[in-house]
């Protein structure tokens, strides 16, 4: 695939869509893409982190550590990103990602994520909207299980 | 040593120093001889003096005169016959005769200048031989230098003074004696001639001279002190810049640059004192030399003038004095010159000697080559009152054991209570200074050190690596004498033993470097191949075979010189391009092939398509390479190549253009660097403004075309180098493969060992692929696989025991450098293991394991043990604990660690 079309696959993304071409080109040149087999890990819980993942192609499976074994709390599909905990609070990897099939990624480094972000809000506002969700996912979660143990 | 040079240097040239003199005596009757020739020339050939003439005062025609008569006048006093006749020579008319004069003369030049130089080459022989010797004689002093005055010296002016110091002493020694000889001998007879014409011009000679001798020493005293202090600061300098080469590190962590300047410019101004005050000196005396030598002519002329007017000398006499006294000076001024150089030299040497004669040397027959085999050393062990110092500090004081020959010991105790003192003296880096350590029943302090050395295993808190491979350094625990002689061809046999009766004369020791030094039955093997089992089979004991294996993937090796492991990596690539066939191999690793375009390797490794064996053909030097750019040309590829370069310098203007100067970006991906941007910013318009790229000027060609060589297309994915470009670019690969100077590139061959690349590379025989997560990794897991099914892994590892350390080992990170230390210490199967903390540098758990993988190693062996954590004594037959000097407490490590007892305090401190 050759730089041209890659940004425009990127400008597809929701995260990426309000960035200029010139500077997706730019993001695309520098960050590496990165092709993972099925059943291999883009990072692993524990591990530091120095990067995030977009999902450019394929899907990919969230694994937590549990005493009973790796348990699967989230699946990203196309367009999804993931990593951005670890380096946005400088914390190891808090779960296991795992592809599921073959998985195309854009690796971001923590370099460029910070360089992006800080030149464009618009970037930062999606990623936020993101992790609000993901929060609000939680805690919907957690008042089911409250709800469970009542019973 | 003795504290003369001249001592030093008469006895051990003596005889040479007779048949010098005894040559140059020779020579003088020469060299009279020939100076009476151009007066016969002059005389009897050309004036005619010895023929027949005839009224216009010719020579007759076919007179002639005889040549080479040779006559032995007698004196007087003897006989009175006058001469004795003996030869009547050769009748010769006058042209023959000037001929065969003249040729006589030559003759003579050529006799006196062979004689000149002979005696120089002599002079010279000796001379340096006395500074072969001399320098030998100072290294060997320091091999036995005391373990604790290496504390005290520094080895930049050890260096130095072997090196430098010494140096001039070479050209003086053969001058030593000769000179004054000679010329004493000439100024003599000048003065002798003197005093016969005229007793008193004789006297008022004498006189001067006396003074030059008498005060000119005396000034001399100051020169001398001086050029003590100037050898003496020349040398600190030295010292001090090494230290500060070793100090690199801290000097720029702590930014002390600036004081470590202050110190030399101020050693450097103290320097320029001494050797100015010294240049003051040395002319003062120079010139009262000059102005004595003048003054006597001056006298003479006063002097002698009065006695010829009162009549009390004939003006002939005094004439011939004058005439005799300019023979006088310059034998004089040299004479004065050889002292003084005599007296620097002395001071050099003296100097040096006094740096090189510490207390307590080693004795020499403790070092000695042994007549046989070194003697067990399973004896079993005993110290009985063993006492130990270093400097003032007490290392051991007054301890006591027993242990037997096959245990294995574990010493503990806090930090410099002992422990440490016991294994520094077993490995006879620290004497004892009261008491006795048996070993068996010999006393350890008369051991020869070759018995210890070889029987002895010993690994220090730091190992020392020299610059060679890691397998010279592990053998390096072998080498303590000769085991077999070298093996020489007729022509090298003779080279040698002119070597060694050479190195006999020099005092030199008749050590063949060439030799087998490695003592491979010691060791319990056959010879080298079975060396490189054990080596191996150690390796895993101190979890050094995976990195050795690693560095044998980055090692190369002569296909010549090893084919056979040459032919097995040939294997090893069949096997892994088999593999290729599984789609998930396939996406790792793009192959080569001669006939096919690599995505994943730049343009100008395309181009090359090998690995360059010349640094004009790396990779990033092609775009300046002329037969490359000719190869280019003739392919009608420049424009192409220019293109691609236009295309580039446009895209990264445009990417890197908002970006600031010195982002990292610019260096990790940008063709063009941070400074270089605004340039082809101005370029790229300037083309644009021209409407293309035929008007591009000559020089912006050549800097665009230069872009073109390092565009990886996988990696950079501009879509710059499409199929047709391929096709162009395959063409210019083989044109360019026939135009190749010899040897320059070892062209990628499937079917070919490539002898320029790794092991790893060989193997592989492709590149990565970009993009593919964990490549590397999953690569060299394939190619450990490769390898273990061909059951190859261990031949790669002995590729990497030729992995060069570098300078002191650098090149090893501290834990490897401990490891190779251990196996050092291990391969030469000792019959007594001394560890002194040897693993400290490595984590807990990788102590714990290497120590337990030793002791199994060595089970039936003696070893003794000084470990830093108490706890792991509990592997060990017995622990002694050591506190301040003395063994507090001996036995099993459950006894000991009883509530109360001094081990169980060590536990609980740890």
């Amino acid at each position: 695939m050759s730089l041209n079309q890659e940004v425009e696959l990127l400008r597809t993304i929701p995260l990426f869509a309000k960035i200029e071409a010139s500077k997706l080109k730019l993001l695309a040149f520098t960050s590496e893409r990165l092709t993972f087999e099925a059943g291999q890990d883009l990072c692993r819980q524990g591990d530091m982190g120095d990067a995030m993942y977009v999902i450019v192609e394929g899907a990919a499976d969230v694994l937590i550590d549990t005493p009973k074994g790796p348990l699967k709390v989230a699946e990203l599909k196309k367009n999804e990103f993931v990593g951005e905990i670890a380096i946005l609070c400088d914390v190891p990897r808090t779960a296991t990602v795992t592809a599921r099939e073959k998985t195309t990624t854009l690796k971001i480094t923590k370099d460029l994520f910070f360089r992006l972000v800080q030149e464009f809000p618009q970037m930062a506002v999606e990623i936020m909207r993101e992790l609000a969700h993901r929060l609000e996912m939680n805690n919907l979660r957690m008042r089911q299980l409250q709800a469970q143990q009542k019973n | 040593m003795e504290k003369s040079l001249f001592r030093y240097v008469w006895r051990h040239t003596k005889p040479e120093q007779f048949s010098i003199l005894l040559i140059i005596v020779l020579a003088q009757v020469f060299y009279f001889l020939s100076l009476n020739i151009p007066k016969t020339i002059v005389n009897e050939a050309i004036q005619g003096r010895a023929f027949e003439k005839d009224a216009q005062g010719r020579a007759v025609a076919g007179s002639t005169t005889n040549f080479f008569a040779i006559d032995i006048p007698i004196p007087g006093f003897i006989s009175d016959v006058g001469s004795i006749h003996i030869f009547d020579g050769i009748p010769l008319e006058q042209v023959p005769y000037l001929i065969a004069l003249s040729l006589l003369f030559l003759a003579m030049v050529i006799i006196n200048g062979q004689f000149k130089l002979n005696i120089n080459t002599m002079k010279g022989r000796m001379g340096e031989r006395m500074l072969r010797r001399l320098r030998y004689e100072l290294f060997d002093r320091v091999m036995r230098f005391p373990q604790g005055h290496f504390r005290k010296v520094k080895q930049a002016e050890i260096a130095t003074m072997v090196k430098d110091e010494v140096e001039p002493l070479g050209g003086f020694i053969g001058d030593a004696f000769v000179q004054p000889v000679f010329l004493g001998g000439q100024a003599a007879t000048a003065l002798f001639f003197i005093i016969t014409q005229s007793f008193w011009l004789g006297m008022v000679a004498v006189g001067v001279l006396s003074i030059q001798i008498g005060i000119i020493p005396k000034l001399r005293k100051r020169v001398l002190v001086l050029g003590k202090q100037r050898q003496l600061t020349a040398r600190q300098l030295a010292g001090r810049i090494a230290e500060a080469v070793d100090g690199a590190a801290d000097i720029h962590a702590n930014a002390t640059s600036n004081y470590e300047r202050a110190d030399i410019a101020n050693r450097l101004g103290r320097i320029f004192l001494i050797r100015f005050e010294l240049y003051k000196r040395k002319f003062t005396v120079k010139f009262l030399n000059n102005l004595l030598a003048q003054t006597t002519p001056f006298l003479f002329y006063l002097i002698g003038g009065y006695l010829a007017i009162t009549g009390q000398l004939d003006i002939g006499g005094l004439v011939a004095v004058i005439a005799a006294y300019k023979d006088l000076p310059p034998p004089i001024k040299e004479l004065i010159d050889w002292d003084q150089q005599r007296q620097d030299v002395q001071i050099k040497y003296e100097q040096v000697i006094e740096q090189f004669t510490p207390d307590a040397m080693l004795d020499p027959a403790l070092q000695a080559p042994l007549p046989e085999p070194p003697l067990k050393l399973n004896g079993g062990l005993m110290l009985s009152g063993v006492s130990a110092f270093d400097e003032a500090h007490k290392l051991l004081d007054g301890a006591s054991f027993k242990l037997d020959g096959s245990s294995h010991v574990a010493l503990i105790g806090p930090p410099n209570g002992g422990k440490e003192a016991i294994a520094l003296i077993l490995a006879r880096l620290v004497h004892p200074a009261a008491g006795q350590v048996k070993i068996g029943d010999r006393d350890l302090v008369d051991l020869p050190e070759i018995a210890t050395g070889a029987r002895m295993g010993y690994a220090g808190a730091d190992t020392y690596l020299f610059p060679v491979s890691v397998r010279e350094n592990i053998l390096y625990g072998l080498k303590q004498q000769e085991h077999a002689p070298a093996q020489y061809g007729d022509e090298e046999k003779g080279e040698r033993e002119r070597y060694f009766s050479e190195s006999r004369r020099a005092g030199n020791p008749l050590f063949d470097v060439n030799a087998e030094w490695i003592d491979y039955q010691a060791a319990g093997v056959s010879g080298p191949e079975e060396m490189d089992k054990r080596i191996l089979d150690l390796l895993p004991a101190v979890e050094l075979d995976d990195d050795i294996y690693r560095m044998g993937l980055r090692g190369t090796i002569d296909p010549d010189a090893q084919p056979k492991t040459a032919a097995a990596i040939m294997q090893a690539r069949a096997e892994l391009h088999q593999r290729l066939s599984d789609p998930q191999i396939a996406a790792l690793i793009e192959p080569f092939s001669r006939d096919r375009y690599v995505r994943n390797m730049s343009v100008a490794e395309n181009l090359l398509f090998g690995t360059a064996a010349e640094a004009d053909f790396a990779p990033e030097r092609l775009a300046q390479n002329k037969l490359v750019l000719r190869v280019l040309e003739d392919q009608k590829l420049i424009e192409e190549f220019v293109e691609i370069g236009r295309q580039i310098a446009e895209t990264m203007v445009e990417l890197f253009a908002d970006l600031p100067p010195g982002h990292p970006f610019f260096e990790q991906f940008s063709f063009i660097a941070a400074e270089d941007l605004p340039e082809f910013r101005v370029m790229v318009a300037r083309i644009a403004g021209k409407g293309g790229a035929e008007n591009i000027s000559g020089d912006d060609r050549a800097r665009l075309m230069a872009l073109a060589f390092p565009y990886i297309e996988a990696r950079h994915r501009l879509g710059l180098v499409d199929e047709a470009l391929q096709a162009k670019l395959l063409k210019a690969r083989e044109a360019l493969a026939e135009a190749l100077p010899e040897g320059a590139v070892e062209v990628y061959d499937r079917e070919k060992y490539n002898r320029a690349a790794t092991i790893q590379d060989n193997i592989l025989f492709g590149r990565l692929i970009y993009g593919q997560a964990q490549a590397a990794e999953r690569i060299g897991a394939l190619i450990g696989e490769v390898l273990d099914k061909l059951e190859m892994r261990r031949t790669v590892a002995g590729v990497g025991l030729d992995f060069n350390v570098g300078n002191a080992g650098k090149r090893l990170n501290a834990a490897q450098r401990q490891k190779i230390g251990l196996v050092r210490a291990l391969v030469k199967q000792p019959d007594l293991l001394v560890v002194n903390d040897a693993t400290a540098v490595l984590d807990g758990g990788a102590q714990a394991r290497l120590m337990a993988a030793i002791l199994k190693l060595r089970q039936g062996s003696a070893v003794i043990w000084a470990l830093s954590r108490p706890a792991l004594a509990q592997h060990f037959d017995m622990v002694l604990a050591l506190r301040e000097g003395r063994v507090i407490a001996q036995g099993g490590f459950e006894e000991l660690k009883k509530p109360g007892s001094a081990v169980a305090d060590l536990l609980a401190a740890e």
